[in-house]
């Protein structure tokens, strides 16, 4: 009796943990572990996609023919620049508008919920508003362009000037998001750090560049992170307003992958596209939270020692 | 006296400055509200008052465009399809999450962290990256042309956020209700049912807010699951819209404008939930 109570219990413990646990395990490996997996397995196929699993072994032939393919390697010239414009412009403008949005300003409640409505919207109806807003000829774009003389350029239609239109649209819809993160880190600083600033003598400028900047490092690095992740997996917005064109200039991986994988049917040459994406992923996230996100530790602990 | 005039400097300032801080924000907020009023002007308009009067009041004002999208059953349909998908995806994927972080927050075991931690990597990988083998495996269940098909899929990619800000609510209820209830005769479920989520009310509410918005605004999945147009949810019905008026720009205007309704809706009531869901999540994940 004494023995039996103890272990009878374990296992009513561990019973309760597995059946607690099923469900979510359940949908984790069959919906997201299961479907990367077999983007590995399909990915060294040649494989049309039709039903059954594919027979057709081709070994690495799908990523030395994506390490060729030119508008891959635009793809991820194409993701690098939108990092690169993200980290450039609209961070800043977000980091700007949250810091201005912190002072006194007349109606700054109202500014919030409006920099950040578009957030809410789908990426559908961001990219059909845009479409009409660009339109070449009688966009309003063009149209606001046309008053001041400016001969307004082809937006969406030529190759030149599509990623930039694009990254305008991208920073329509998020850089009120990121204004919100940065926000709400703004408000976890203490007050007494930027007030003992002010007093010793700090000018404005001087207060946000050395107490909350720095103090601010993890939400950037954070708000970096999400863009990063964004500009690797974006699809609505290129999808709809452009499909990647016009001739590829403004594909994106996932653009590339859905063409493959869903309109010319090479599942297997798709799948590497999608496995590449995934382990591009990877190997951002680990590196980005080993070597820059650690920083965040030292940093906390050496304000603290100042602090003391 | 000086000390008192450079602690107020940053923040007061002279005039000019506080002029052009406002300045600044005021162009933001010209180039974040000009297109979303360019759409609902622009849908009272017919489409070559648009062109000759792009920015000022209608001229007449037109109501056409908008009486034909509310009038349209598809654009109802729509409506209810994008709802219920939202509703179910949030019921299973707070559902399913809440029981695991349960676990994750309240029993020790071996694995544990290894499993979250397993959970929590799920946050880094996008619908994009699986969307391929996730439709044949789909196609395998027989889950295309079926909400489940897009339901389930959703439930699965949200739970990662979902366990990791349910887990830190759970962790910081004390213990000692929990020795109470079980002295009290609570098995681990009742716990779970009768006080730990009624306690955890502000957090599901934050999950559940996440959960709706990103089942709402989701396009790639209804994208390959949905052929049938009966299924279509908002929007998906935006896209198509788009292009079988794509000449007719005053009415695709309208068609998006009322299609924004009732995501602008809910964000005026959940705007506190959304803000709080997305900031936690983005500083713990």
């Amino acid at each position: 009796m004494k023995t039996t109570q103890p272990r009878s219990r374990r296992l009513r413990g561990f019973l309760t943990i597995f059946l607690f646990l099923l469900p979510a395990l359940v949908l984790f490996f069959g919906l997201v572990v299961a479907p990367i997996l077999l983007a590995f397995y399909a990915s060294v196929f040649k494989w049309n996609g039709m039903r059954g699993l594919p027979t057709d072994f081709i070994g690495l032939a799908n990523f030395t023919r994506l390490l060729a393919d030119e508008v891959f390697l635009g793809d991820l010239w194409r993701g690098l620049l939108l990092i690169i414009l993200s980290v450039a412009i609209q961070l800043p403008l977000s980091l700007g508008i949250a810091m201005l949005l912190n002072q006194k300003i007349y109606g700054r409640a109202f500014f919030r919920l409006l920099f950040f409505a578009p957030y809410v919207l789908s990426e559908a109806i961001t990219a059909v508003l845009f479409m009409m807003i660009l339109r070449p000829d009688g966009g309003l774009a063009n149209q606001i362009l046309g008053w001041f003389g400016i001969e307004g350029p082809e937006w969406f239609a030529d190759p030149s000037t599509v990623m930039l239109s694009l990254f305008i649209v991208m920073t329509w819809k998020y850089f009120g998001f990121h204004m919100i993160l940065y926000i709400a880190g703004r408000q976890g600083i203490p007050r007494e750090l930027t007030e003992a600033a002010q007093i010793d003598g700090a000018s404005g400028w001087k207060v946000f560049r050395y107490v909350t900047l720095p103090l601010l490092g993890p939400t950037i690095r954070i708000s970096i992170f999400l863009s990063v992740i964004g500009a690797i997996q974006l699809f609505d917005l290129v999808w709809i307003i452009t499909g990647g064109g016009p001739s590829h200039s403004s594909e994106t991986m996932a653009v590339t992958m859905f063409q493959f994988g869903f309109k010319r049917f090479q599942v297997g040459y798709a799948s590497a596209i999608s496995v590449v994406m995934f382990l591009i992923s990877l190997v951002f996230a680990i590196f980005y939270q080993r070597y820059v996100m650690r920083r965040d530790l030292e940093g906390a602990t050496t304000v603290l020692r100042d602090q003391r | 006296m000086s000390a008192s005039r450079r602690r107020q400097s940053p923040t007061a300032g002279g005039p000019l400055r506080i002029l052009s801080l406002h300045a600044v924000v005021v162009i933001t907020a010209l180039f974040v509200a000009v297109p979303l009023l360019y759409g609902v002007l622009g849908g009272f308009k017919t489409t070559q008052q648009l062109s000759s009067n792009p920015i000022g009041l209608p001229d007449p004002w037109v109501p056409e465009n908008y009486t034909s999208v509310l009038a349209s059953s598809s654009f109802w349909r729509m409506l209810w399809n994008s709802t219920y998908i939202a509703l179910l995806t949030t019921l299973v994927v707070v559902a399913v999450s809440a029981l695991a972080a349960y676990v994750f927050a309240r029993f020790a075991f071996r694995g544990r962290e290894a499993l979250f931690t397993m959970f929590a990597a799920g946050l880094m990988f996008p619908f994009a990256v699986a969307i391929l083998p996730l439709f044949v495996l789909l196609r395998m269940f027989g889950l295309l042309d079926n909400p489940l098909g897009v339901i389930l899929p959703q439930a699965a990619f949200g739970m990662p956020m979902t366990i990791i800000i349910l887990r830190g609510f759970f962790r910081a209820i004390p213990g000692e209700i929990e020795e109470a209830a079980i002295l009290d005769g609570c098995t681990p479920f009742g716990f779970f049912w009768r006080i730990l989520l009624p306690m955890a009310r502000p957090a599901i509410a934050t999950v559940s807010v996440l959960a709706v918005v990103g089942s709402w605004n989701q396009f790639m999945l209804p994208l390959v699951v949905f052929s049938d147009d009966s299924l279509f949810t908002i929007p998906l019905g935006v896209q198509q819209f788009q292009g079988q008026y794509a000449t007719d720009v005053a009415r695709v205007m309208a068609y998006i404008v009322v299609a924004m309704l009732p995501a602008l809706a809910f964000y005026a009531v959940a705007e506190r939930q959304l803000v709080s869901g997305l900031t936690a999540g983005a500083v713990k994940g």
